[in-house]
């Protein structure tokens, strides 16, 4: 069984093989079920990982450093951001965090296969608040597999412009761990952006790297210190940042002047963003969801997402990072068409839907 | 005789009804705002418990050779088999751990250790059942179409045989849950959609295999040279809980007290008519926390009804507060021990099985005692006391 935490060494199949045989015992639970009850990582039912340690960054951030248990998989990119669900007062939370470790660290047989990802505690964010604070060493949290577009291809291209904000810093410290792993640092201008000095994630270990790599320049803005940092002045620290390629991630405002700014020189194919908030712009016609198995209905308008309808109706909803990203929340829809509040797309009868960025578009019946 | 009108049943004014409604929403809203980490804790142990029973079970069946092993491992299988059906499965199918957002622990993906496959269940309980409770014609578990349970259902000579029915229906309760959704009665009349009949019969076909595979090949087969003892532990230990189940189930709405309602209550009902159809059609039971836990809190068979989705660990702390409320508005509350509600059951599948109409020859059930002689006569709808001579 130890094969399920190497899928890649392995022969899966044979793993496959040996639960499906197991499975005609333990039925109609999984064997899952009951290892799960001698080592909480020996489960591949729902991705579980350990709290190894909780390590102070800044005063409102600090780094998790997970064990992932059984199913899970470290051939991920740099960049990707992973689920991380929390049990708290009962129920399970979910929020999506970007990596910050690099797969270049966790692929190597000398070190032990962790990852990290760097929480900050947002006001009013109870959540990541616990993260930051309230987790203990030896916690069991679940997972989700990685995933995201926000990723540097390898061979990384030969200049490159970073542009992060605050904690947005996260999915770009793991692109810049990567290429200090590999040794294939190109051309980078690294040009971050926090409200103080103390209050930059990694510091210290990116004056180290770029001590280490000639081809690496950081840029700081400390907004204390030398005020917002705009696109202007972006535009302005490095000149050449039309020949670069871009990775942006941070607050939603910059995003969007980014955005703007790499459309008007059409430049859009060279950004890549890092959205951490769904951006809800478009609206549906709105009508009456009906939640099938219970036979509720409620009228709603065409803002209301239909995670947000179902929980006024009192339907137990299953939700995860309600914006969007961790698939939790996906219902069937039985009947009528749904939107996707960021872009407008239809969803149709039979389609799996998420809740939590779909609204009505008409009349429909969800099968919950 | 079955109610054709709740409120009037039971006296209650329409805003009386409607009150008393509220007083339900109220507790109902209560325990959703409380549920936490307790309550989390207390289905992680149930569950960690019977995972533990059952491995236990198995590795000490594969001496099944040895009598006390036998005995020892069979009573741990009974129990495991018993508390996955009932604290387990049934509630959770229920949707009472929902809230927990796991995934693995919620009634849109769990798989019961029994014939029957959760969804064909999840149908012809959660909805079939729980909607219509105890509605003649619509609510299929009344007498589950082989048992003249209520004097409201013609006699036929077929009737005659009900105690052996009876016995057969306990020993098999598992096999007949299984076949539950299919509903017979519409088969007989032709009324099925035969594409949703093999539908079913695939699901049912699949899910048999898998548990006869599992408890009467696989585990036989491991044990060896114990093959036929350990099958014979299996035997049992599945024919245990499917006598246990079947008398717990039956507890429910079969003795004296509960009543039964006519199609005509459903026209117009509203939710408090609903709350009050489900209190009356319900029976409880008393015991220790322990046979509480191992009846899957079906004991409080009355708060379940009224709040199927709630967790059942609370229901103790609800019944203190649904049995205030039937003092508070008169109403019956219909409880006793187990060996008496079941003796109550037992005597009218005897009875009811000669064309007799009196179930009850010395009524001792709880009756609303609101009612006056002058009411009586002033109602035209049929009442509990004629129920009761008729």
């Amino acid at each position: 069984m130890d094969d399920a935490r190497e899928p890649e060494g392995g022969p899966e199949s044979n793993v496959r093989y040996v639960r499906s045989v197991v499975a005609r015992m333990t039925t109609p639970l999984l064997p899952d079920d009951y290892l799960h009850l001698v080592n909480p990582l020996w489960s591949a039912r729902e991705l579980r990982g350990k709290i190894i340690e909780v390590l102070p960054e800044t005063g409102d951030a600090a780094t998790l450093v997970i064990k992932p248990g059984w199913g899970w998989s470290f051939s991920y990119q740099a960049g990707q951001y992973i689920g991380i669900g929390v049990h708290l007062n009962g129920k399970w939370h979910w929020r999506s965090y970007s990596i910050s470790s690099s797969p270049a660290d966790s692929s190597s047989r000398s070190r032990r296969r962790l990852l990290t990802i760097t929480v900050k505690a947002m006001p009013e964010g109870f959540l990541s608040e616990h993260l930051v604070r309230g987790l203990e060493a030896g916690t069991i949290v679940r997972l989700a597999l990685p995933q995201g577009e926000f990723v540097l291809p390898d061979p990384p291209p030969a200049k490159i412009l970073f542009w992060t904000g605050g904690s947005g810093i996260t999915p770009v410290m793991s692109m810049l761990r990567t290429l200090d792993r590999r040794g294939t640092m190109p051309d980078v201008v690294h040009i971050h952006a926090a409200p103080t000095m103390e209050a930059a994630l990694f510091r210290d270990e990116r004056l180290a790297l770029a001590t280490r790599h000639v081809g690496l320049h950081l840029i700081e803005n400390f907004d204390d210190q030398h005020g917002i940092l705009d696109v202007d002045r972006v535009a302005q620290v490095c000149p050449d940042w039309d020949a670069r390629e871009a990775w942006v991630c941070g607050p939603a405002p910059m995003l969007a002047a980014a955005e703007q700014r790499w459309e008007h020189a059409k430049l859009s194919r060279r950004l890549h963003l890092e959205r951490f908030s769904a951006v809800l712009t478009t609206s549906a016609e709105g009508g009456c969801v009906t939640f099938d198995a219970s036979g509720k209905t409620a009228e709603v308008d065409g803002a209301t997402t239909l995670l947000e309808a179902g929980e006024a109706a009192g339907i137990q909803m299953p939700f995860g990072c309600r914006m969007g990203i961790c698939h939790t929340c996906i219902v069937p829809l039985k009947k009528g068409m749904v939107k996707d509040l960021r872009n407008g797309a239809e969803y149709h009868e039979n389609a799996g839907v998420q809740t939590c960025i779909t609204a009505a578009a008409g009349d429909c019946v969800l099968e919950i | 005789m079955a109610i054709s009108d709740v409120a009037t049943f039971a006296h209650l004014s329409e805003a009386d009804v409607e009150a008393l409604g509220r007083e339900f929403d109220a507790i109902r809203q209560d325990i959703l705002e409380s549920r936490g980490a307790d309550d989390a804790a207390y289905i992680g142990r149930i569950i960690s418990i019977q995972r533990r029973l059952m491995v236990a079970a198995r590795l000490t069946l594969f001496a099944s050779g040895f009598p006390p092993a036998w005995v020892a491992g069979t009573a741990m299988l009974a129990a495991g088999k018993i508390l996955e059906n009932m604290e387990i499965g049934h509630n959770v199918m229920h949707g009472q751990w929902d809230w927990m957002n796991d995934p693995e622990i919620h009634s849109g993906t769990w798989e019961w250790d029994n014939t029957c496959p959760a969804d064909q269940w999840k149908h012809s309980h959660n909805f079939v059942h729980h909607t219509f409770t105890n509605v003649l014609g619509k609510d299929n578990d009344v007498g589950y179409g082989i048992l003249r349970v209520t004097s409201d259902q013609k006699w036929h000579p077929v009737n005659l045989g009900q105690p052996a029915y009876n016995a057969l229906l306990a020993l098999l309760f598992e096999w007949g849950v299984a076949l539950h959704d299919l509903d017979i009665v519409s088969i007989r009349k032709r009324e099925k959609d035969p594409n949703e009949l093999k539908r079913q019969l695939k699901g049912i076909w699949r899910k048999v295999r898998r548990q006869v595979g599992k408890d009467y090949i696989i585990f036989p087969a491991l044990s060896g040279p114990n093959f036929l003892t350990t099958l014979s532990a299996n035997v049992t230990a599945n024919l245990v809980r499917n006598v246990w189940s079947y008398m717990i189930i039956f507890c429910g709405h079969f003795p004296d007290g509960a009543e039964k309602f006519t199609a005509e209550e459903l026209e117009d009902e509203t939710k408090p008519e609903w709350y009050l159809r489900q209190l009356l059609g319900s029976a409880n039971f008393e015991g220790s926390r322990f046979l509480h836990v191992m009846a899957g809190s079906l004991g409080y068979q009355i708060e379940h009804h009224l709040f199927p989705d709630l967790p059942s660990n609370r229901y103790p702390e609800i019944a203190e507060r649904v049995q205030a409320l039937c003092e508070k508005y008169d109403l019956p509350y219909t409880t006793g021990p187990m060996y008496r509600q079941y003796g109550q059951v037992l005597r009218t599948i005897f009875r009811l099985s000669l064309p007799t109409r009196s179930v009850n020859p010395a009524p001792d059930s709880p009756k609303p005692r609101r009612a006056t002689p002058d009411e009586l006569r002033s109602h035209n709808g049929p009442l509990a006391p004629q129920a009761a001579v008729a």
